[in-house]
């Protein structure tokens, strides 16, 4: 077990490097100078100098990747070029909004697909089961910015029951006030793919002979669905769920614009605006090594969950 | 398509079809598809004919007043309407208002100057059939427009992110060794990342918006699903016996690549790039709703849906509902479309 979690690791080096270097070709090859960007409306040689000299622009490129290497291994990306702040205290600022919002969805979107999926599957094949699919793939279709959108006019203008945009201080105003509407219309989007997903997956093992023996033995459905079929059906579903995770942390951009909650989605649009590359960089990296851990953590979990898989 | 009906005169001499006029039959033997391409071909026809400039050439010229109310409800208040319309006062100008205007005595000069020149005001419309914008555009103008442009971005940018998917593929799968391990490194790097994340993270850099823009970033993006799967249908092919014939032949690397290879997974070109059509046009009206899309000098349905949301408060609902209606209806349709495509050209792949 350790050394194949060593091995998984020394496998991210490659991966990490290239997206370091990637970022780097990008934000210093593409994107045009920096200091440019930063010298405002007015630049004049000295001043655009000055700037160079203090990004250290004018260095040879390799010390400028190992200084952006250097960054990344410290967590330290600098300040940000637009708000002057710490790059890391902005995204520790940030993230607590974010998971206000992810969380909650990522528990209740897992548990009502899959008591869903359960159900669906159960009665498979019946007309029950055909129009909650149907119905699945309607919504699937429709952008979660048409929710977003007509879902603040309708409760938040409309009908009044939440308030149309902003934030508060403590997490329980935040949840009883503000983060409602936002995760409930994230849930209507989110939970059709998974309960399609998980459907399958109940499906799938519905039709194991397990099933059939357990049946003869008198067992009773419920039985059947919670105890021998939620578990082996779980291998996938707990996949699918592990693999959502770096999106907790990135959060809805498009939830975040519309109800305009502090969070790091709204963080990347801001800097994306404003050409705050320090901050674009450093979510980027954060999200990278969330992705990758996120793997592990997947391959890890399938071992634990079902002995019979071999780690390689 | 053609292949349908070029073997179907030849139904009746053979039992032997050949793939594609299987899977064609498979695929139009329900009344589903068939209604879902009429769909889309209307939608096709409609982008087709805005290209060549037969339909919504104007949409940018206001033609009515600011949020002309839909035809259907003519009547509904509406401050620059109809119902509500002013009448102005005409002041007739006297020696007490002559003796503090400075100009009074030019008056007669200004009437004549004016004659030369020939005018002729243009009468607003107090309604249209859907509706008007604040700038006072056609509803149903703005949103052919604006199908057109989302349509052309996803169609385009799913074009190329299928093209560079299968070049990446085909070389990664046929060649294998250095050459799959060196792309394998470049799809888990782009893997590693979220996608809109990195979209985003592009579209800081590239500084000119325009729709070329939003289709470079979404294709150079959104190859690696397609990589993925033409990767393993090489690694699967290129052991095969009909590669060892070509082999035998002496047919060159890129000849059994491309000429014996690429038509065997075709089909599932096919279903991947249906497949990102759709992914794409969702991805573009995020970015343009977002500000980093389509500039705004132009339309698609994420720069309609952004506009609507300060329209909402007033109550003028209409553009919001003609561009989530088409928008939906496309996307459904063309959703809808692919699932059952990739029933008929991909049995194995079929969803559980």
């Amino acid at each position: 077990m350790f050394a194949y979690f060593l091995r998984r690791i020394l496998q991210m080096i490659p991966t990490i490097l290239g997206v370091i270097l990637m970022l780097f070709l990008l934000f210093n090859f593409f994107a045009g100078d920096p200091a440019q960007i930063l010298a405002g409306k007015m630049p004049n040689p000295e001043r655009i100098a000055a700037i160079r000299k203090e990004l250290g622009l004018d260095e040879p490129w390799f010390v400028q990747l190992w200084v952006f290497f250097k960054q990344v291994i410290s967590f330290d990306y600098g300040r940000s070029w637009t708000t002057n702040e710490p790059v890391g205290q902005i995204l520790s600022a940030r993230l607590p909004a974010t998971l206000t919002i992810m969380l909650p969805v990522w528990v209740l979107e897992a548990a009502i697909a899959v008591v869903l999926a359960l159900g669906v599957a159960y009665v498979r094949g019946t007309l029950t089961d055909r129009v909650v699919m149907a119905i699945c793939t309607a919504s699937m279709s429709i952008s979660l910015l048409l929710y977003a959108v007509v879902g603040q006019w309708v409760f938040g203008s409309v009908l009044g029951w939440a308030p149309v945009q902003g934030w508060g201080d403590s997490l329980a105003t935040n949840l009883s006030t503000y983060a409602w509407l936002p995760i409930m219309l994230i849930l209507f989007v989110a939970i059709t793919p998974s309960l399609r997903l998980y459907r399958s997956f109940v499906v799938e093992e519905i039709n194991q002979d397990y099933v059939r023996t357990a049946r003869a033995k008198g067992v009773s459905d419920n039985r059947i669905m919670y105890v021998h079929v939620l578990r082996n059906a779980a291998i996938p579903i707990v996949t699918n769920m592990a693999l959502s995770l770096p999106g907790l942390v990135v959060g809805s951009f498009i939830i975040e614009q519309i109800f305009s909650i502090p969070g790091i989605g709204r963080e990347v649009i801001v800097a994306v605006e404003k050409s705050d590359f320090p901050v674009i960089k450093a979510i980027t990296m954060m999200v990278a090594f969330v992705t990758m851990f996120a793997n592990l953590f997947v391959d890890v979990l399938y071992k634990v969950l079902d002995p019979r898989v071999e780690l390689k | 398509m053609s292949g349908g009906s070029k073997s179907s005169k030849d139904l009746n001499m053979s039992n032997s079809q050949g793939f594609w006029a299987q899977a064609m039959r498979r695929l139009f033997s329900g009344w589903l598809a068939r209604a879902c391409v009429l769909i889309l071909l209307v939608f096709l026809a409609a982008t087709l004919a805005g290209w060549v400039g037969l339909i919504a050439n104007n949409w940018d010229e206001p033609i009515a007043v600011s949020y002309a109310n839909p035809d259907f409800m003519k009547d509904a208040p509406n401050p620059q309407g109809e119902s509500s319309r002013l009448t102005y006062e005409k002041l007739e100008i006297d020696d007490a208002l002559r003796s503090v205007d400075p100009l009074a005595a030019n008056y007669g000069k200004f009437d004549e100057a004016e004659k030369q020149y020939h005018q002729e005001e243009k009468p607003l419309d107090w309604s249209r059939p859907l509706g008007a914008d604040k700038q006072g555009r056609d509803v149903v103008d703005k949103v052919i427009k604006a199908s057109q442009v989302s349509i052309t971005v996803g169609v385009l940018a799913a074009l190329l992110a299928v093209i560079i998917g299968t070049f990446l593929g085909a070389m990664a799968g046929y060649f294998g060794g250095m050459v799959d391990a060196a792309l394998e490194w470049l799809y888990s790097v782009f893997t590693a990342m979220p996608y809109i994340l990195l979209v985003m993270a592009i579209a800081s850099i590239v500084r000119t918006p325009g729709i070329s823009t939003v289709i470079f970033i979404l294709g150079v993006t959104g190859w690696t699903g397609t990589y993925r799967l033409i990767r393993s249908e090489y690694v699967k092919q290129r052991g095969r016996e009909y590669i060892q014939a070509a082999n035998a032949i002496g047919a060159s690397n890129s000849r059994r690549m491309f000429v014996h290879i690429l038509p065997n997974v075709s089909h599932l070109m096919l279903v991947q790039l249906s497949q990102l059509v759709v992914d794409f046009i969702k991805s573009e009206v995020v970015l343009s709703f977002l500000g980093f899309g389509v500039p705004t000098s132009s339309v698609s349905w994420g720069v309609m849906i952004s506009e609507v949301r300060a329209e909402l408060v007033l109550g003028k609902w209409w553009q919001l509902a003609a561009a989530a209606g088409v928008m939906s209806l496309f996307v459904v349709t063309f959703g809808l479309f692919t699932d059952l495509l990739r029933d008929a050209l991909d049995p194995k792949a079929r969803r559980k």
